[in-house]
């Protein structure tokens, strides 16, 4: 590390100017109109090209424009015209101390660790405010609060804007901020690639508000064409959205896997990888494997609309068929994505508070890599009543449940582990505890869901309904906050206050069980899902369901005044490792410095080895001028 | 009772099965004869009766499966959890190769158990369980080649019917006869839709360009719900409509009645086809 101190810092306003979100929002804003503009010539005098009611050539060129304007006005085309140019390559010089580099291109994996956390944190509150308007709209059996078209605009918002943010909501701000401190790396292994994948999410979760403003998304989260062929022209801020999305998910994945495999400090074996980093490496293999083939289905859709080919007008020689096994071939991994991380933090968490190593570490390995094997062999499972295949139906069937053993393996480790542990209850703990209990009735009533005869009853109801955010919220959204008050003192440097951590919790852990446990029992009673009308007699558990989601929504005003309370005015400074754990991360100072070690590591031992009568530490923090041999 | 360092060490293991023996012995009667009755669907059909057996032995063997993971949890923070302050560590047990065996051919054998099963009530027992099996069947039913063809025609935002033995009449109402086997011929005219008769037990998509067949076998006469189960635009929720199983005699006067009052208008409805292709979509809403 060099100790050149920091030049003194020009006025704010001169600082404002240059290359950073600023300026990268108005270049986006220009360039929506050039290529808007752009889109319009191309579009003149071809037919074909234009929609009875709007030219989707010159919608799709504005945000492809859009984006492009965005990107250079971060910055993002400084390095590669300068390298073009002869210039030296510059790195990290101008990386350190301002808060401005919070709002710039800035290649240090922690501060996109922080950048990914708040930027999808907003989004995230967004797509909960979406769900509180939809549960107002449904406190009553018809229509009343929003017309149709606003309810499906807000479930479709909501979904989309949820599934797209949430698939890096662990991977975004922990994997980032510490895969390279656990594997004992001072950077991923490729810095401006990872700048890159976060500030595409904006980029599409702009894009996708869009929406509001072009007539809505009537299709939910699935875009199930022919339907998105019809929609108006929001359905092009949807694909556009999703596009972008996947690109930035395709990236984080490999931009992980490659940090992982190659980046390790000596002696860091795959056998004391901590769990959360093999979490995150299955993910990571799930994405780059996915999430290109969501680019190819979404571009298809794209050509169907904006330049009239049939991939999926079945009038003309398409399939419909075809969009849905794409959709899904992408789908059901992606809910993996979503899952595995959880797996990964909770188990990460379970052996500091028992203070036990993580019982059966190999097994819970197997059990990640066994849930990203079969999780590519499963999507027809969401077309069990299509008409398609009907004949591999028990094959699907049968792959369906065999997932569910390698995720009982997860279960396995968290009972072991807790046997005859000295189980500490802190918020994390709490926290992790609670994705045991969700994770198992998501879980389970995943298998309703794969028996085709009781599947044919459930399918598209609110069944399926509370199953996934069973899995979903109270899987992997608890687990984040598991992660948020376990690593936020690491990060931000400042203790989070306990009790509202406390406050929050319950209630969050309380009413989420009483907003979705009743959904089971609607999808059992024939409500179908994304409707704003529902059958009379449904209306006092609707009403109910209503009534906790609003407790929900109180729990997260508590955590951000958490937040608030504790980073803006109390301003404690958390301890090196508050939680005495054994993590490499955690023998790190806080708050960590740039190159987060000053040598590399040697790791010496495994990072669970709690109550090992005379384990060695983590790791040799000033290793002799020979790194011990040995991976 | 074995003891450590001279402490006797409480038999966790044995208590925390006897619990969940307790709780399973309570749960799963309550379940089967308690709950069972109203789990879904109601009973109308020989499909939905089997469906709703299958959700009846699927909550009383996965309820245990709950409750043993969750006594056990609650058990540990009873008695596993640190009563002092202070941050101590536990003995460093890091696996056990027979309970991770254990753990793995009980789970196996319970998958694999409930996918064979699934597969044989699927196939030979309900003959497709009222879901829709595409334009060739795998499992069909005995005396299929006679059943009574209604093709359910799903567009923006409604239900029709057709009955191809009854001159092609098209119809806002669905109504059919009890204890005749039924092939449902579904099918859409725009956007993928997908017909759910709930008391019926029967759900099948109404993919455009695709005859969808689902089968059904109607016990009594009653009415029926119709619902649209899969987003099709704006009043997809509004897809909804009774229909009706009727005795014998009484679908044969309906149905006369149908066809006199369809008389004028069938000629003008395009030629009965198992699939239709309108013109291509327009932009809407
Ligand atoms: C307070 C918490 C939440 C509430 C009250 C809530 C409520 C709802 C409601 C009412 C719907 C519409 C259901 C329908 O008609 O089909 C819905 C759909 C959905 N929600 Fe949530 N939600 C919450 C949190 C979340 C979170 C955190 C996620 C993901 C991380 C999520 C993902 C989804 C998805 C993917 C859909 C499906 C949208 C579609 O049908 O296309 N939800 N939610
Ligand atoms: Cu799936
Ligand atoms: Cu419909």
């Amino acid at each position: 590390m060099s100790a050149t101190p920091i030049a003194a810092q020009p006025p704010v306003w001169r600082r404002l100017i240059g290359f950073n979100m600023l300026t990268g929002l108005a270049l986006g804003i220009g360039g929506w109109f050039l290529g808007a503009w752009i889109g319009g010539q191309m579009a003149v005098g071809h037919p074909y090209l234009q929609g009875t009611d709007q030219n989707d050539v010159g919608i799709y060129m504005g945000y492809l424009f859009a984006v492009i304007g965005w990107l250079v006005g971060l910055g993002f085309a400084n390095y590669p015209i300068g390298r073009l140019l002869g210039r030296a390559p510059s790195l990290r010089h101008h990386e350190t101390g301002s808060w401005t580099r919070y709002f710039r291109l800035c290649t240090d994996h922690k501060v996109v660790g922080i950048q990914y956390l708040f930027g999808v944190g907003i989004f995230f509150f967004i797509g909960g405010l979406n769900a509180m308007l939809m549960r107002t709209e449904l406190l009553r059996p018809v229509e009343q609060a929003w017309p149709a078209s606003q309810y499906l605009t807000l479930v479709s918002l909501h979904g989309t804007m949820m599934i797209m943010m949430t698939s890096a909501f662990i991977l975004g701000p922990f994997g980032n901020y510490f895969v390279p401190i656990m594997i004992g790396a001072r950077r991923m292994a490729f810095p401006r690639i990872e700048a890159l994948t976060f500030w595409l999410v904006p980029a599409a979760g702009l894009i996708l508000l869009s929406a509001i403003a072009f007539g809505g998304i009537a299709t939910g989260w699935t875009g199930y064409a022919p339907l998105a062929d019809e929609g108006r022209a929001g359905m092009d801020a949807y694909v556009m959205s999703f596009i972008l999305i996947a690109i930035s998910l395709t990236l984080v994945g490999l931009n992980l896997m490659a940090t992982i495999l190659t980046m390790r400090a000596p002696g860091m074996s795959w056998t004391r990888l901590p769990i959360f980093v093999w979490s995150v490496l299955a993910t990571s293999i799930l994405m780059a494997l996915a999430a290109p083939v969501l680019v190819a289905s979404m571009t298809m859709v794209l050509m169907d609309r904006a330049a009239n080919t049939s991939f999926f007008v079945a009038s003309v020689g398409g399939s419909q068929y075809l969009y849905e096994n794409l959709f899904w071939f992408f789908g059901h991994p992606e809910v993996y994505i979503l899952a595995l991380p959880g797996f990964g933090i909770v188990l990460e968490i379970l052996p500091v508070f028992a203070r036990k190593p993580l019982w059966g570490y190999r097994l819970a390995v197997a059990g990640m890599l066994g849930v990203t094997l079969l999780s590519f062999m499963v999507w027809q499972h969401h077309l069990f009543v299509s008409g398609m295949n009907a004949g591999l139906r028990p094959f699907y069937m049968l792959t369906t449940e065999l997932i569910s053993i390698p995720t009982g393996f997860i279960f396995l480790n968290a009972i072991g582990t807790l046997w005859r542990a000295r189980i500490r209850f802190t918020v994390p703990m709490l926290f992790a505890l609670a994705f045991f209990f969700n994770f198992l009735i998501g879980g389970l009533s995943g298998i309703f869901l794969s028996d085709v005869p009781s599947d044919v009853t459930t399918h598209g109801s609110y069944f399926v309904m509370a199953h996934f955010h069973y899995t979903i919220v109270g899987g992997l959204v608890f687990a984040f906050f598991g992660a948020v008050y376990y690593w936020l003192p690491k990060m931000l440097g400042f203790e989070l206050n306990e009790t509202l951590g406390k406050i929050h919790f319950w209630l969050f852990f309380v009413f989420f069980n009483l907003t979705f446990f009743p959904l089971f029992a609607a999808g059992f009673l024939d409500m179908p899902r994304r409707v704003s009308t529902y059958a009379p007699h449904l209306q006092t558990l609707n009403i109910f369901v209503s009534a906790s989601a609003y407790v929900i929504g109180l729990s997260m005003l508590i955590f951000i005044a958490n937040l608030i309370w504790s980073l803006v005015f109390v301003r404690q400074p958390a301890a090196e490792n508050p939680w005495v754990s054994r993590g490499l991360e955690w023998q790190v100072p806080t708050p960590v410095p740039i190159e987060n070690f000053d040598r590399i590591p040697v790791i010496t031992s495994g990072p669970y080895e709690y109550g090992v009568p005379n384990a060695p530490p983590v790791a040799d923090f000033a290793p002799g001028a020979l790194p011990a041999a040995g991976r | 009772m074995t003891t450590i360092a001279g402490e006797p060490v409480p038999r966790h293991g044995v208590r925390i099965f006897a619990i969940w023996l307790v709780l399973t012995a309570i749960a799963v009667p309550l379940i089967v004869l308690v709950l069972g009755p109203h789990l879904p669907p109601p009973h109308m059909t020989v499909e939905s009766v089997d469906q709703r057996n299958a959700n009846i032995v699927m909550t009383a063997l996965l309820v245990p499966i709950a409750l043993l993971v969750l006594v056990y949890f609650i058990y540990s923070f009873v008695f596993f959890r640190e009563t002092t302050d202070a941050i101590v560590d536990g003995p460093p047990i890091k696996g056990h190769a027979g309970a991770q065996l254990l753990w793995i051919v009980l789970t196996s054998t319970i998958v694999l158990a409930l996918a064979v099963w699934g597969s044989y009530t699927l196939i030979a027992g309900a003959h497709g369980a009222g879901g829709g099996q595409g334009p060739d069947p795998a499992a069909k039913p005995t005396g299929y080649q006679h059943a009574l063809p209604v093709q359910v025609i799903g567009q923006q935002w409604e239900w029709t019917f057709r009955y191809p033995t009854y001159g092609g009449i098209e119809t806002r109402d669905l109504a059919i006869p009890e204890h005749t086997l039924v092939a449902f011929h579904v099918t859409s005219l725009d956007v993928t839709h997908s017909f759910w008769a709930y008391e019926l037990g029967v759900k099948a998509d109404a993919v455009p360009g695709v005859d969808n067949i689902a089968y059904v076998n109607p016990r009594h006469t009653g009415l029926f719900q119709i619902r649209c189960a899969e987003l099709c635009g704006l009043w997809h929720g509004h897809m909804s409509k009774k229909g009706r199983i009727l005795a014998s005699s009484a679908f044969q006067a309906w149905i006369s009645a149908a066809q006199k009052k369809n008389a004028s208008i069938v000629k003008y409805l395009p030629k009965y086809s198992r699939v239709y292709y309108p013109a291509p979509l327009r932009r809407a809403g």
